[in-house]
């Protein structure tokens, strides 16, 4: 039986914008996450896919609370973070790690790639240095560098070589799950699959669970075994990655899908184009926030927010259409 | 008919302290009119460098154009004085870039940016011009071109900002539009629009485009020829059914199965192993030897040559596995191991 890793509950991460009013109260939001809910089973891999500024990335962080969410439990095996002091997710940390998208930013240039590793170790109590440098070369082979890589700086290593020192870090605490946010985006294709291999290969060995972020629906079609498809802050559709992808349901998912471009030439197909831009997310359209875009929009959609509902087993859809 | 654009035997390189970069290494391509011809590669290769040597916008110093020819229409672009350059470039040679954030200027209003080319190439008085601009932008698909023009581009999404470099590129009805990276910024469904736009403009205008892409999905799409460079070279070219179809060159090859797909899962992506060597470590022979599976003794002695392969169709590879008149020792090519 599945046994669920991560259970996120309603989950809001708002951003406070503009003015305050004479009161000292805040008068406009950015509901960057509003309302999210999905579950993690341990050892799989759940993607979070959607345009910039669909709330995906803020839900990462919320779950590891490098932002703090407004509303909603996050329960990892059982215990809500989101209630937990600063001090207890600290230390909670240990299990929850994460990727970053640009390996170019969030390697410290100063600092060298043993010490980039050993830093975990440190803040989590491994107070013998050799034990810490083992580990070390221990954690640069495991994603395929060298041991003689601990002594060089972040920017003597390529892209992707970069991502793997990113990867490690990541793993160097064992981690249970492992938040991976747009990890491969900013890689070419040929190392992309370098790394999404790597990622793949890891994930068997140290039984991991990844919460895998991305814009990229190929990527994430070939490494996630659920999906989750976000707009405007909120889940529109989550299902099975294959039945998904092969019967996507909302409006939004379809227009996703059919927007890739396929790399066959002698493929022509159907596209649908989607007017106009993703509205603000200060203030979202009323009822379901794709009508506006929506081609199928109905009069119910201008006025009521859709549920979230099973429409087929296992395929989640908020969409006034099912 | 003589092509559009040739760029022959295009060298440019970059002169730091200590070594220099070869960007550009003899890269010959051409570009019919009305044609849409894909340039591919990952970062470094030299696309980019390969584009703004056209327009005569390679940083100098470090950078400069150490030899080769590119003719366009009939005229060297290399022998024209600064001044001459000038009046092509924006007018018969249009340009839109990967960032249409930072390749607007954030300080005057959309119109103003879009009338000082409209008058310079076109002559136009100020108000002509600017009735001008708000027909290109309705072109291009813009909602609320009238109050768009009196805006600034920050006030535009995305997606808006390359519609408006769109216009202000096709201001003049260039003959050849370069574009480098021009959705790799936006979101997916913002890219489509992008592309269709862009198709359709050179449908109905007739304007070549060179379209710079790191993605082969676009190119599938939108391409009718592809060139695809590794390493400061060409490695291959075909017209975009055959390089998809039947790809010889193992970079070429490599990149296409790397791929996730859209419709099929595999368990395991192939993968190209190792990286894109760096300029202080450029291989002697075969650029891509290093990383090749096929690499022999030859390609890391030697350099290929581009040269045809198979039938009718033009179709050449930089390969050894393909030259016809190759050294007796490889024969029989054998993988090198490692």
């Amino acid at each position: 039986m599945k046994k669920a890793l991560l259970e996120v509950n309603g989950l809001k991460t708002y951003y406070p914008v503009g003015s305050k009013s004479l009161l000292g109260r805040q008068q406009h939001f950015v509901k960057a996450v509003d309302d999210v809910s999905f579950t993690i089973y341990e050892g799989e891999t759940f993607g979070l896919v959607g345009e910039s500024g669909c709330g995906k990335s803020t839900t990462g962080r919320s779950i590891l609370r490098l932002t703090e969410p407004t509303d909603g439990e996050v329960l990892f095996q059982g215990e809500n973070l989101a209630a937990l002091s600063e001090r207890e997710m600290q230390a909670k940390r240990r299990d929850l790690q994460i990727i970053f998208q640009d390996p170019f930013a969030s390697l410290n240039p100063r600092m060298t790639i043993g010490q980039i590793l050993e830093e975990p170790l440190l803040v989590h109590g491994v107070k013998s240095k050799t034990e810490r440098q083992r580990r070390v070369s221990e954690l640069l082979e495991v994603v395929g560098l060298h041991r003689y890589h601990a002594d060089r700086y972040a920017h003597e290593f390529s892209g992707g070589q970069r991502q793997r020192i990113g990867i490690a870090r990541a793993l160097a605490l064992k981690p249970k799950l492992v938040v991976a946010d747009e990890p491969v985006s900013a890689l070419d294709v040929s190392i992309q699959s370098q790394v999404i291999n790597l990622m793949q290969d890891l994930q068997k060995q140290f039984q991991l669970t990844y919460l895998f972020i991305a814009h990229d629906l190929s990527v994430v079609r070939h490494i996630c075994n659920r999906v989750g498809v976000m707009y405007l802050g909120r889940i529109v559709e989550q299902g099975e990655c294959d039945k998904l992808y092969e019967n996507p349901l909302h409006p939004y998912t379809q227009a996703l899908l059919s927007a890739v471009p396929i790399p066959d030439p002698s493929q022509q197909r159907e596209r649908i184009i989607l007017q106009g831009d993703v509205p603000s997310p200060v203030n979202p359209p009323v009822g379901c926030a794709f009508h506006p875009r929506c081609p199928h929009a109905m009069d119910v959609c201008r006025t009521t927010r859709p549920d979230f509902r099973e429409a087929h087993e296992g395929q989640l859809v908020a969409c006034h259409l099912y | 008919m003589a092509p559009l654009l040739s760029v022959r035997g295009l060298q440019t390189y970059f002169f730091t302290d200590d070594l220099v970069v070869k960007s550009v290494d003899r890269v010959d391509l051409t570009l019919d009119e009305g044609e849409i011809l894909g340039v591919v590669g990952e970062s470094g290769c030299g696309k980019s460098v390969t584009s703004l040597s056209i327009m005569g916008l390679v940083p100098n110093p470090p950078g400069k154009v150490v030899g080769g020819e590119i003719q366009f229409e009939g005229r060297d672009l290399l022998k024209l004085s600064a001044k001459e350059m000038r009046a092509i470039r924006g007018n018969q040679i249009a340009m839109i870039f990967q960032e249409p954030m930072t390749s607007l200027n954030p300080v005057f209003r959309i119109g103003e940016q879009m009338c000082e080319t409209i008058q310079l190439h076109m002559g136009l008085k100020k108000k002509e011009a600017k009735e001008r601009a708000i027909q290109l932008l309705k072109q291009v698909g813009l909602p609320r071109a009238e109050q768009v023009v009196d805006e600034y581009p920050h006030q535009l999404s995305g997606g808006m900002r390359q519609r408006v470099m769109i216009a202000m590129a096709m201001a003049c009805n260039p003959k050849l539009l370069i574009a480098d990276e021009p959705t790799t910024a936006l979101d997916v469904t913002i890219q489509a629009q992008i592309l269709d736009l862009m198709k359709r403009i050179s449908k109905e205008s007739g304007t070549a485009i060179m379209l710079i892409t790191h993605d082969l999905g676009v190119v599938a799409e939108m391409c009718h020829r592809v060139v695809v460079m590794y390493a400061g070279k060409v490695v291959e070219e075909a017209d975009v059914h055959t390089l998809f179809s039947d790809p010889k060159h193992p970079y070429t090859q490599g990149l296409l199965r790397s791929m996730p797909t859209l419709h099929e899962r595999k368990d395991r992506l192939d993968s190209i192993k190792g990286n894109v060597p760096i300029p202080a470590e450029m291989p002697k022979g075969c650029k891509f030897a290093p990383r090749c599976e096929h690499a022999s003794e030859i390609c890391l002695g030697e350099e290929p040559v581009l040269q045809q392969v198979g039938g009718a169709k033009p179709h050449q590879v930089r390969c050894w596995l393909f030259a016809e008149e190759r050294p007796s020792h490889l024969a029989n090519p054998e993988a090198r191991s490692e």
